[in-house]
């Protein structure tokens, strides 16, 4: 079979692109495995000589990234799980339960996606300072249980909708409640939909700076992505050090990445088809 | 209905210590329930009681009674994270208040401040318009162009769309510091390889007027979601359409132009309301790289409010700040959706 030039070109675009996207994850990963002096050698080198190994064990100890480890594990554990439990509780309510009032407190939820986070970020801030709240990481967990997420709830809402109603009716009439309805006939059919909205929020979480920089001020509170910024400020110029570190930080997800990466995908275009 | 109150109070606050969220708790279930049993009341005069107490009408109050209590989490989390901090922001914006010291109310003083003493906010706004104009249409129209070629039935398309959405979940402080480097004028990939083939090299974020360009670029290489959400509408649009051009005698041009645009629309639309929403927003950057330099030509807009909010501890300055970004974003996004109906084209029906 010819391959038309047509077809040529765009191979050509999408492979010039790729080399694009990859570009600076192969600096990345080649910066963090150099010496110091290999680093600043002009025209740049791509291959470490030696391989520097102990970048990665010097930079996550002379910060402790461990405990930045643990922390982040922990605030993950409550955050994904709050968001999890209530958006499905919720999502169920908005996709299957008719009670008055319901179209309107799903609009105004998908209406709050569209509040810039600027406008509630310092009284939200000061709620917790009067709670007393500071430095610890009731901030960034307990709103998780309060419905998790406009996003995660549409996203669910939708999924919930294309299970036949039948089903809850049929189990209805044998007397079920809903909560039997959710837990036996929902979540088993929604689990790909629960894949997503766990992953999402895993790594919402993993990513998030500004929540852990307004709210966590002793260092040993810190999340890896406080940590990095912080390691940043330390050792300004040690890119082999800073590369490093933020290789480490990477890693994680990009391997979460590679093995749920069907998730992703589903994820995303459930929620974009629509708008 | 006062079975369920005592049921549910009892369940969802077993340990709260915290009087007043208790007792706003209480209030907003109050509220609720008088709401719906005013609905219950309307519906009976209008249906007339016979119908109430067939088997249907169990289900249906049972359905009213779990659905509130399945949909509490959110209800109570719109009114303690949404409706109350929106309140209360406008509020504080009408103080003087700052962390520390007594406050007084000072009316719209904080606002006359922003538009006619503070060259700071003028600076804010010039450089985050500046990078919402840049990034916005360069990562809509990149991600179209690359959905566009995906779309193509490529070989390798799993790859390929793996490669493009890679960059999108790179945790954004691990981004904004490989991007530091990637950017350094000395030893950074980007003067490194212009260099090595004679080009003349660029200060990037290190110079004032590069700096916003530079991360207008930057931004550029994390359109990932972007390119999966137009792909998934390519993909769904419907192929007759395409048919019916070519039986028409119809070329590419015209499919593209008569069928993919308007059925994109939507999703244009959707994706241009996020990335202007996102956009204006824009903080890490500033905070990792430039913190707001060179000469705060990238002095974010909300990168400024955090400092005035948490530098500076001036939190009713820093409210005036947000509700004026609020105000801003609202009316951009107004205008947006009212432009969209004449160039947003919905199918008939739905999907």
């Amino acid at each position: 079979m010819a391959i038309s030039p047509a077809r040529m070109l765009v191979y050509l675009i999408l492979i010039l692109g790729s080399v694009v996207m990859i570009f600076p994850f192969l600096w990345l990963m080649r910066s963090s495995l150099m010496e110091n002096g290999q680093i600043f050698i002009f025209p740049p080198q791509w291959i470490p000589a030696p391989f520097m190994w102990s970048n990665f064990s010097e930079a996550l100890t002379t910060v402790p990234f461990a405990l930045y480890f643990k922390n982040t594990m922990t605030i993950e554990l409550f955050a994904v799980s709050g968001v999890l439990i209530t958006s499905i509780m919720s999502a169920y309510s908005f996709a299957r339960l008719k009670w008055p009032g319901r179209d309107f407190i799903f609009a105004l939820l998908l209406g709050s996606m569209m509040l810039p986070y600027a406008v509630t970020l310092i009284p939200t801030f000061m709620l917790w300072k009067s709670l007393g709240a500071l430095n610890s990481f009731l901030p960034l967990t307990v709103p998780a249980w309060f419905g998790g997420g406009a996003f995660n709830i549409f996203l669910l809402r939708q999924f919930f909708m294309s299970i036949p109603k039948e089903l809850d009716e049929a189990a209805y009439m044998d007397g079920a409640r809903p909560f039997t309805v959710l837990w036996k006939i929902i979540v088993p059919l929604a689990k790909p939909a629960l894949i997503v909205v766990v992953i999402f929020s895993f790594i919402d979480v993993w990513n998030d700076f500004l929540g852990p920089i307004i709210y966590l001020n002793s260092d040993d509170k810190f999340t890896l992505a406080l940590g990095l910024a912080t390691f940043k400020g330390l050792y300004n110029a040690q890119w082999g050090y800073l590369m490093a570190a933020s290789a480490a930080i990477v890693a994680p997800i990009l391997l979460l990445f590679f093995f749920a990466q069907r998730y992703f995908i589903e994820g995303i275009t459930l929620t974009g088809i629509k708008g | 209905m006062f079975f369920f109150v005592g049921q549910t109070s009892k369940k969802i606050v077993p340990k709260q210590r915290n009087r007043g969220l208790i007792r706003l708790f209480r209030i907003a279930l109050q509220a609720i329930i008088r709401v719906s049993t005013k609905r219950l009341n309307i519906q009976q005069d209008r249906k007339g009681t016979s119908r109430m107490r067939t088997k249907s009408s169990g289900i249906s109050r049972m359905e009213r009674k779990w659905g509130i209590i399945f949909a509490l989490p959110p209800i109570l989390g719109l009114l303690c994270f949404t409706l109350y901090p929106v309140a209360a922001s406008f509020f504080y914006s009408l103080t003087d208040w700052s962390i520390g010291n007594d406050w007084q109310m000072v009316g719209m003083d904080n606002y006359k401040t922003i538009f006619t003493g503070d060259p700071l906010f003028r600076k804010a706004l010039y450089a985050t318009t500046y990078y919402a104009l840049g990034s916005v249409p360069i990562g809509l129209v990149v991600a179209f162009a690359v959905a566009m070629l995906l779309n193509q039935k490529v070989k390798g398309l799993s790859i390929f769309r793996t490669i493009f959405y890679l960059p999108t979940i790179v945790p954004s402080i691990a981004n904004t510091i490989l991007w530091l480097w990637i950017f350094n004028p000395d030893f950074g990939l980007l003067n490194s390889m212009l260099k090595s083939v004679g080009l003349p090299t660029s200060q990037w974020v290190y110079n004032e007027s590069t700096a916003i360009p530079s991360l207008i670029m930057m931004s550029s290489w994390g359109v990932g979601n972007t390119i999966l959400i137009f792909l998934a509408g390519l993909q769904g649009v419907p192929a007759h359409l395409y048919e019916a051009v070519e039986v028409d005698g119809g070329n590419r041009w015209h499919k593209f132009w008569h069928i993919t645009i308007p059925c994109m629309t939507p999703t244009i639309f959707f994706n241009l309301v996020m990335a202007l929403i996102g956009t204006f927003q824009a903080f890490n950057q500033a905070y990792v790289m430039t913190e707001g330099g060179p000469n705060n030509s990238t002095l974010f807009y909300v990168y400024y409010l955090y400092r005035k909010a948490f530098t500076e501890s001036k939190i009713g300055y820093a409210s005036a700040l947000a509700w004026v970004l609020f105000i801003i974003i609202m009316a951009l996004t107004l205008i947006v959706f009212k432009s969209s109906k004449r160039w947003v084209h919905y199918e008939e029906g739905g999907r």
